[in-house]
């Protein structure tokens, strides 16, 4: 891996594309098949996440719709999500698009990527979720990448009544 | 096909009194249009924002009251003024962003501008154009700018929140939220600086009274919700009371946490988890503050617009915005004071991981809101019955009642003549 900044794209290791690539492939095929309880996995214990609107992200206001500090919470929502949570029943379907390696740094692969989540509910029509970008930063841990930060700022004004699963 | 949401029999109320509402009350829209006239533009007042969303002249949010958009906007001599969001002279709705700051508001259209006290200020051509030694056009003679401002709402801010009335004779504000609400309001709002936290907003497939019954039914928290019936946040065998105004239409429901666990509430109950532990405590690192005076949780219903949440640090107002009356939009605002350190702050932060339209405790409400409209679309000669501790009115020392929701409907029937 080049440890300098600012890579220039045309310059990045096409080695470490493919793997982030499969990262957020990954990624998106747990959240979406259901097996939550593999989706803390994905993150460093120390992990931050977030699912923030994008009005209080730009205007810089705290406040996130799910905000987290570590692995331990995010198992904390799986629990939560499968055991606690009343609510309708849905697939979700996540699609990434345009990943864009914007640094890598001694301190991470900050990533960024455009995400679009269609929910369908039982015996309804497929409708448009949740949208927005993840703006993420990825380490090398134990030779497998991690996020050890993904910030999920979507653009969707108003929710669909709830968010259950993970974006 | 036969619509029966649009039948013109008359709603059949139960002889016995408010605690059973006929289910066409949550989906006609003849009754809804007539709501939003009586509740929303006559004779009540409604939530705006808060102050520290717009701290300086001329900071401006846009926002609605019912159906009806409108602008809040702080004037150099420091008063707000709630003006209606469209154009006096042919009705466009002018202001096309959330929030921002502005000397004046200009409609871009044919360029009408106002102050911000919603006051016409300039129209173009309003002498004509001169042209080949000519005046052409000009607006008539006897045009009076005064005439066209916008329109211009009643507004009282109290302690930190700004609420309007379209209602110019409304009661003054204290004497709408009565001497049994007011005490509970000004313990939130005390005076105090609050800081904006950030907002979340959703939108839920039901009538909008059903939001107002939400928070007005304490017999839910402990059964639909496993975080409040296992860490003790909201159940059945708290200290707790119910209280109401003389109306029955606003209400606080008052309780202090315990410590949760197994006992006589939890049996049978399958949303309580007896094992559950949190593998990271900090989103329930609750710490009292002193001007709690007591209560962990104060959730004040005011009718018809806001709910106002302590539940322990997580503050917050939810706006109730009607969209027809299969859905209302609901906007969270959340706040802090400004004297908080930064780990009350974070702190609220954290335990805001309960509510909102993904929170461990609130998400639910939004799906059950939704579930309920379905029920009452399928058969709107129906009607619900609520009737735990009894079908009579009035404040209790305890929450095993849904007198709340029979205050609420003993004064929409009130109002509405039904
Ligand atoms: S509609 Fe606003 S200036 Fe004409
Ligand atoms: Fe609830």
């Amino acid at each position: 891996m080049n440890a300098s900044a600012n890579n220039l794209p045309s310059r990045l290791d096409p080695f470490l594309r493919a793997e982030i690539e499969d990262l957020y492939a990954r990624y998106s095929a747990c959240v979406d098949s259901g097996h939550y309880e593999a989706w803390p996995g994905f993150f460093t214990e120390a992990c931050t996440y977030k699912v923030i609107p994008r009005e209080n992200h730009e205007r810089g206001l705290p406040l996130a719709t799910l905000a987290f500090e570590s692995r331990a919470m995010l198992e904390d929502r799986v629990y939560g999500i499968t055991q606690t949570l009343f609510h309708q029943p849905y697939y979700q379907r996540h699609s990434v698009s345009g990943i864009l390696i914007t640094e890598v740094t001694s301190s991470g692969i900050a990533v960024e990527a455009n995400y679009l989540v269609i929910r369908t509910r039982s015996k309804a029509l497929s409708e448009v979720f949740n949208t927005g970008r993840y703006i993420d930063r990825v380490v090398r841990e134990d030779g497998s990448l991690r996020f050890a930060e993904k910030c999920c700022v979507f653009d969707s004004e108003m929710i669909p009544n709830s968010i259950i699963y993970p974006i | 096909m036969n619509d029966r949401t649009h039948s013109t029999a008359p709603l059949e109320w139960h002889p016995g009194g408010p605690s059973r509402v006929p289910y066409r009350t949550y989906v006609d829209p003849a009754l809804h249009a007539i709501e939003l006239e009586r509740f929303f533009n006559h004779d009540h007042w409604a939530y705006v924002c808060l102050s520290c969303e717009i701290p300086n002249a001329g900071d401006f949010k846009r926002t609605w009251i019912g159906e009806r958009q409108v602008i809040a906007v702080r004037d150099i001599d420091g008063t707000v003024s709630v003006l209606e969001n469209h154009c006096a002279h042919r009705g466009a709705q002018f202001c096309q962003k959330d929030h921002g700051n502005a000397t004046e508001l200009v409609c871009p259209y044919h360029q009408w501008s106002y102050d911000l006290k919603g006051n016409l200020q300039g129209v173009p051509f309003l002498r004509g154009v001169k042209s080949n030694g000519r005046i052409n056009g000009g607006m008539p003679g006897d045009f009076r700018k005064s005439d066209h401002g916008l329109t211009r709402l009643k507004v009282e801010e109290w302690n930190g929140v700004v609420f309007g009335s379209f209602d110019t004779a409304v009661a003054p504000l204290r004497d709408y939220l009565g001497p049994e609400i007011t005490p509970w309001y000004e313990r939130i709002f005390d005076g105090r600086s609050l800081t904006l936290l950030g907002y979340n907003r959703q939108r839920i497939p039901g009538n909008w009274k059903l939001m107002q019954e939400n928070i007005k039914d304490p017999y839910h928290p402990g059964l639909l919700h496993t975080w409040f019936v296992t860490f003790g946040l909201w159940r059945a065998d708290q200290k707790s009371s119910l209280v109401m105004d003389a109306h029955g239409r606003h209400a606080v429901m008052i309780s202090s946490k315990n410590e949760g666990g197994k006992g006589d509430v939890t049996q049978g109950v399958t949303s309580f988890k007896e094992n559950m532990t949190l593998k990271d405590a900090r989103v329930l690192d609750v710490v009292p503050e002193p001007w709690w005076k007591g209560p962990t949780v104060t959730m004040l219903t005011l009718f018809p617009s806001v709910i106002i949440q302590q539940q322990v640090n997580s503050l917050s107002t939810r706006h109730i915005v009607p969209v027809g009356p299969d859905a209302f939009d609901f906007h969270w605002t959340h706040f802090g004071y400004a004297e908080d350190t930064p780990e009350m702050t974070r702190r609220r932060l954290r335990q805001a991981n309960l509510f909102g339209p993904a929170g461990y405790v609130s998400a639910d409400d939004g799906e059950v809101i939704e579930m309920q409209q379905a029920g009452f679309r399928q058969h709107p000669d129906y009607q619900t019955v609520s009737e735990l501790g009894g079908r009579d009115i009035g404040s209790t020392d305890h929450n095993v009642s849904e007198t709340l929701i029979r205050g609420m409907y003993g004064y929409y029937r009130k109002v509405m003549g039904v």
